[in-house]
């Protein structure tokens, strides 16, 4: 995937539906790519919401991080793409 | 959770583009930058949920206004900035994002840099300035198509009239006022580097716009010093609207 594409989003976009699914905003967790082990926040993927669900990707090798897909009652996360999620709990109160 | 907002007023930015005034019993005081999802419901059930970016400042009295562009064939927007009307409800979600904030308590320099309806989180970021009573020094670069495509015109006029330190330059891409100094164009290096704050005191960059317009603005920033790390972006969908999930 080349980052000439510019059908994608910041990964700060997905804050709303993840919101349904964590009590804290997981777009300001520094999360390490299990590809290249570049560590940034969530909201620097590159996130893409064409399809079904949405999915964010690391901006530097472009490697699959983060899978949210919502099916009828159901949803589905998949974050193997990462190796960690650090969360900064210390704004749990204001980042709802 | 989903909260009922009550349209309270609308006004309109340009032919396109209204801020819609909304009242929210129990809203939680955002930050300036986050944003809120907007849930329309049809009769038969089917809802679309869109998401906006909050133009005004933090407040305790639940008030979020929203400035929404009209994309031509929109599912959400034309019917926000049609027909809406004062005293209709919407259902709102938030606010939502903690990356692309700034907070009063920020002391470094800021430099904003807005492409077309991008403007609408950096101007929260400014009306907070003011309301907070912060004397942190900010630079607006709004790069729009014409002078009749701008958004919040007198408010961002009386801003950087009164010669404090919010400072701002408009960059024109298609059209620019009569006897304009600059050919319309977009934003460049040469244009970064008169106009920004310079790299050596490490301001702070909010950029928004669409995505090509921020890569490109993200990448002259980087290339005149700046710190990639003190750089922020919001991107647009490629259509100019806001992120959507269906």
């Amino acid at each position: 995937m080349s980052s000439t594409n510019y059908d994608y989003l910041d990964g700060n976009a997905a804050a709303g539906e993840l919101s349904k699914v964590f009590a804290v905003d997981i777009t300001t967790a520094e999360g390490r790519c299990g590809e290249c082990g570049t560590t940034k926040c969530l909201a620097e993927a590159h996130l893409y919401m064409h399809g079904p669900g949405l999915v964010a990707r690391c901006p530097a090798c472009e490697h699959v991080l983060l899978r949210l897909v919502n099916v009828r009652e159901h949803m589905f996360l998949d974050v193997r793409g990462m190796t960690y999620l650090r969360l900064d709990t210390s704004r749990s109160e204001e980042a709802s | 959770m989903w909260r009922v907002g009550t349209v309270v007023a609308l006004h309109d930015e340009t032919p396109t583009a209204r801020t819609i005034t909304l009242q929210v019993a129990d809203w939680p005081r955002h930050v300036a930058g986050q944003h809120a999802d907007v849930r329309l419901t049809a009769s038969d059930g089917y809802s679309a949920v869109r998401s906006y970016s909050i133009a005004s400042a933090p407040n305790a009295e639940g008030r979020v206004e929203l400035t929404v562009e009209r994309l031509p064939d929109g599912e959400v927007s034309p019917y926000l900035t049609q027909e809406l009307a004062v005293g209709d409800r919407v259902e709102l979600r938030g606010p939502i994002g903690g990356w692309f904030v700034w907070r009063s308590q920020q002391t470094e320099p800021i430099q904003l840099i807005a492409g077309g309806s991008g403007i609408v989180p950096l101007m929260a970021m400014i009306r907070s300035r003011a309301s907070a009573g912060s004397a942190v020094p900010f630079r607006l670069l709004y790069s729009v198509r014409e002078p009749g495509a701008v958004f919040y015109r007198d408010e961002l006029q009386a801003i950087s009239s009164r010669g404090g330190s919010v400072t701002l330059t408009y960059a024109y891409t298609r059209a620019t006022p009569k006897d304009w100094p600059r050919p319309p164009g977009r934003i460049d290096a040469s244009l970064i580097a008169e106009t920004t704050w310079s790299s050596k005191l490490i301001p702070t960059c909010y950029v928004c716009g669409p995505t090509s317009f921020v890569e490109s603005t993200a990448a002259l920033l980087v290339t005149c010093g700046n710190r990639p790390d003190k750089i922020r972006t919001e991107r647009f969908g490629p259509t100019g609207g806001r992120n959507e999930f269906h």
